[in-house]
C-alpha cells in the first residue's frame, strides 16, 4: 500500500485458530478489499495436522493480496515437531516472499535470506536483535510479555530493524507438544478429529469460579482477554514501534483495522479506539497490562 | 555408556549433599537474575561457587552453572559477570538459554564448555544445529514434552550430547516459551526467574474446603480432608467445554525411574533431577536413590525397587512418567 515513509504500519497477523479453507478465502477477501493494513501474514502456525486443509488456499489468497497491494508474509510453524512438519519449514526457507520464523528451527535455515521474527521467538534484548539482524531480520514482532520500556532500549540500539508490537487479539501465551483441544475430548492427538474447528476464536478456559481467564487452540493456549494496545503516535514512538499487529478473530477484522489506523493516523484518541473496538463482537474483554508493565491481564484504559 | 546423573544444588549444603550421596553433576546457580530460580534464600556467592567447586572436584563431581534467563534490554552486566565468575570458579559448563549470552559466552569464554538450558526450548535436529554450530554448544538439556523413541531419533540426527529430566516438576508447556504466569501475576519464567510466584498465592478457606488463588484467580479447590496444593498455573483445574477439568497437567510430579535404561539406550549422556527449591535431606535421598537406578542399569540388573522408594518423595505422591511414555500423542 502507500504506506508513507514515516507512518506506523499496520500488520495482520496470521490466522492462529482452525478455520476453514472456505472461511479462510472469504476472510482474506474482505482484507485484501481494505485499506487498513499494508501487510498481511499467511500460512499456518499452531498445527501441522491443519495445513492439508488449508495449504491448498495460500497460492490463490496470496496473489490475491499482492494484486492488492499488499506485502505477503508467510508464517512459519511455531512448534515444529514431527519429520513431516520439519520438512514443511525447511521448505518455506527457501521460499522467495518474506517469511516470518516462529521458532529456532527456521531461523537455521534461512540462510541469510530476510525475515520477520514472529512474536515466538524468544527476544528480550538487543545483543539478541543484532544476532538476528546479521542473519536477515527485518522485522521483530517482539514477544507479548515484553515490557515497552526494553523494546525502547533494543529500538535504540538496532536502529534497521523494524519493531512490531502485537496490538490487538487474544494473547498467545503458551504452547504444548500436548493438544489440549483433544485431551479435552479424551482423543488422542494423532487422532484428534480436527475439533479445535468448532472454536474459532478459542475454546474458553474459565476459572472453577466461573472468572473468564485463558483459551485453548489446540497445542496453543491463549489468553482470554483480548489485547488492545492503542498507543498514540507519540507514545509509539517514544517506544521505537514501527508497526503493530492485529491478530484475527471471528470479528469484523477490517473495522478493527480501520479504527487502529485512525489511531495510528492520528484521526482519534486512544480512548476512542478502545471505546470502538468495544463495540465489535468481541471473544473477552480489552486487556493491554503488558504495555503498562504489569499483569498482562489487565484491563484496558483503567490506568 | 556411563550414564550421568546431574543433581540439583540450590544451596552449598545442598551441592554437598548430592556429591556425597553420589552425585556425578550438580547444577547451581548465582544469586541473582541470572538463573530461573531466583528465589530469596536460595543460590550462591561467587565465593561460595568457587568453595562449591572445590569441593565438588575433590570428590570427582563436576559442577554446571546455569546462567539460563534472558538478560533485560540494556542490563547486560550481570550476565557478563555470571559467566566471568563461573570460569572464575572453574565450573565444567554453563547452562545458558539467551541467544546474547550465549553469543557472548562463545566470544569471550571459548574455553568454557556451553550446555543449551532447557529453557532455549530446542527441540529439532535444526534447532539444535543452530545452537552447535553458531555458539559451539556441547550439551542440550531436551523439554519435557519428547517421548523416548522421539529422543531416541533425535540423538540420531545430532551430534551433541543430550540431557534428559527424569525427576521432580513437570511443565506442560514448553518451558521457556511460556508466558501464562505474566499474564496472571506480572511475573514469569523469562521476565523474572519464577513461575507463579509465591507472593501473589492466597489459601482462602471455604465452608467446605480451601480455595487456592493465584494473583485472584482460582486455581484448584480441596475438600476439607485433601491437602491443599501450591497453586501453579498449568496444574489448575478449570472449566472448559462444560467440563471441571485439569485441563492443561494433573498435579504430578515427574518419575521417569522406570525409564532410565531405555533412555540409556536411546542415546541420552545425562539425567536430570529438578528441585534446585528443595532441602538437603529430599535431595540426598533423590540422589542417593536415582545412583542405585543408574549403577544397578550398568550392571545389568532390575532397579524395581529404585523406582517404589521414590515414590514417596513425589509431591502429594501422583507421578507420571509425562511425555516418555508416548502418552501426549
Amino acid at each position: 500500500m502507500d504506506q508513507g515513509e514515516n507512518q506506523i504500519g499496520l500488520t495482520l497477523g496470521p490466522v492462529l485458530f482452525n478455520w476453514s479453507a472456505d472461511r479462510l478465502r472469504k476472510f482474506y477477501e474482505g482484507i485484501a478489499n481494505s485499506s487498513a493494513f499494508d501487510r498481511v501474514h499467511v500460512g499456518e502456525v499452531v498445527c501441522g495436522k491443519r495445513m492439508p486443509f488449508n495449504d491448498p488456499v495460500w497460492p490463490d489468497v496470496i496473489a490475491m493480496l499482492e494484486d492488492a497491494g499488499k506485502e505477503v508474509v508467510i508464517s512459519a510453524l511455531a512448534l515444529p515437531s514431527t519429520v513431516r512438519e520439519r520438512k514443511t519449514v525447511s521448505a518455506l526457507c527457501e521460499d522467495d516472499h518474506m517469511v516470518e520464523i516462529n521458532d529456532v528451527t527456521a531461523l537455521s535455515q534461512r540462510g541469510g535470506k530476510p525475515f520477520v521474527v514472529g512474536p515466538f521467538v524468544n527476544v528480550y534484548n538487543e545483543g539478541t536483535v543484532r544476532l538476528m539482524a546479521s542473519r536477515g531480520a527485518r522485522t521483530v514482532c517482539v514477544p507479548v510479555e515484553l515490557p515497552l520500556a526494553s523494546l525502547a532500549t533494543m529500538a535504540k540500539s538496532c536502529p534497521d530493524i523494524e519493531f512490531e508490537v502485537f496490538a490487538f487479539g487474544r494473547l498467545p501465551l503458551a504452547l504444548s507438544s500436548r493438544c489440549y483441544h483433544a485431551r479435552l475430548h479424551g482423543l488422542h492427538k494423532d487422532s484428534c478429529r480436527f475439533i479445535c474447528d468448532r472454536d474459532p476464536d478459542g475454546l474458553n478456559v474459565d476459572t472453577l469460579d466461573g472468572q473468564p481467564f485463558l483459551a485453548a487452540n489446540g497445542i496453543q493456549t491463549l489468553s482470554h482477554g483480548v489485547q488492545a494496545f492503542c498507543p498514540t503516535v507519540e507514545e509509539a514512538e517514544r517506544a521505537g514501534i514501527r508497526r503493530l499487529r492485529l491478530s484475527p478473530h471471528t470479528v469484523d477484522m477490517v473495522a478493527a483495522g480501520d479504527v487502529y489506523r485512525s489511531l495510528l493516523d492520528g484521526r482519534i484518541e486512544p480512548a476512542e479506539a478502545l471505546n470502538r473496538l468495544r463495540g465489535l463482537d468481541l471473544p473477552g474483554e480489552l486487556v493491554d497490562g503488558y504495555q503498562r508493565g504489569l499483569a498482562g491481564c489487565e484491563v484496558a484504559g483503567t490506568a | 555408556m556411563a550414564i550421568e546423573l546431574v543433581c540439583p544444588a540450590g544451596t552449598p549444603s545442598a551441592l554437598r549433599s548430592a556429591v556425597d550421596a553420589g552425585a556425578h553433576a550438580v547444577y547451581c546457580g548465582f544469586a541473582d537474575e541470572t538463573n530461573a530460580r531466583n528465589f530469596p534464600g536460595l543460590n550462591f556467592s561467587p565465593a561460595e561457587m568457587i568453595k562449591g567447586v572445590r569441593y565438588a572436584h575433590d570428590h570427582g563431581a563436576k559442577v554446571l552453572v546455569a546462567i539460563n534467563t534472558f538478560p533485560k534490554a540494556g542490563s547486560f552486566e550481570p550476565w557478563r559477570k555470571a559467566l566471568a565468575a563461573a570460569e572464575a570458579a572453574e565450573a565444567d559448563a554453563v547452562i545458558l538459554a539467551d541467544i546474547a549470552v550465549l553469543d557472548h559466552a562463545a566470544i569471550h569464554h571459548p574455553n568454557l564448555r556451553l550446555h543449551l538450558s532447557v529453557q532455549a526450548a530446542a527441540n529439532t535436529p535444526e534447532a539444535i544445529g543452530f545452537y552447535a554450530e553458531t555458539f559451539g554448544v556441547k550439551r542440550v538439556v531436551l523439554p519435557r514434552v519428547l517421548s523416548v523413541e522421539e529422543i531416541a531419533k533425535l540423538n540420531k540426527e545430532i551430534d551433541v550430547e543430550t540431557e534428559a529430566f527424569v525427576f521432580g516438576g513437570l511443565c506442560p508447556m514448553t518451558e521457556g516459551r511460556c508466558s501464562l504466569s505474566s499474564y496472571a501475576t506480572g511475573r514469569s519464567p523469562n521476565l523474572s526467574g519464577v513461575c507463579s510466584p509465591p507472593e501473589h498465592v492466597e489459601y482462602v478457606q471455604e465452608e467446605d474446603g480451601t480455595a487456592v488463588r493465584l494473583a485472584g484467580f482460582t486455581i484448584d479447590r480441596f475438600g476439607k480432608d485433601e491437602a491443599a496444593g501450591y497453586p501453579t498455573l498449568c496444574k489448575g483445574c478449570f472449566v472448559a467445554g462444560g467440563k471441571s477439568t485439569h485441563l492443561f497437567e494433573d498435579p504430578v510430579s515427574l518419575n521417569a525411574a522406570g525409564l532410565v535404561g531405555r533412555l540409556a539406550d536411546a542415546g541420552v549422556t545425562a539425567l536430570k533431577i529438578e528441585g534446585r527449591q528443595r532441602g538437603k535431606g529430599y535431595v540426598a535421598e533423590v540422589v542417593k536413590t536415582f545412583r542405585a537406578v543408574v549403577d544397578a542399569i550398568e550392571a545389568g540388573s532390575d532397579p524395581v525397587e529404585a523406582e517404589r522408594l521414590l515414590a514417596g518423595l513425589v509431591e502429594g505422591g501422583r507421578q507420571t512418567s509425562g511425555a516418555y511414555r508416548k502418552q501426549w500423542r
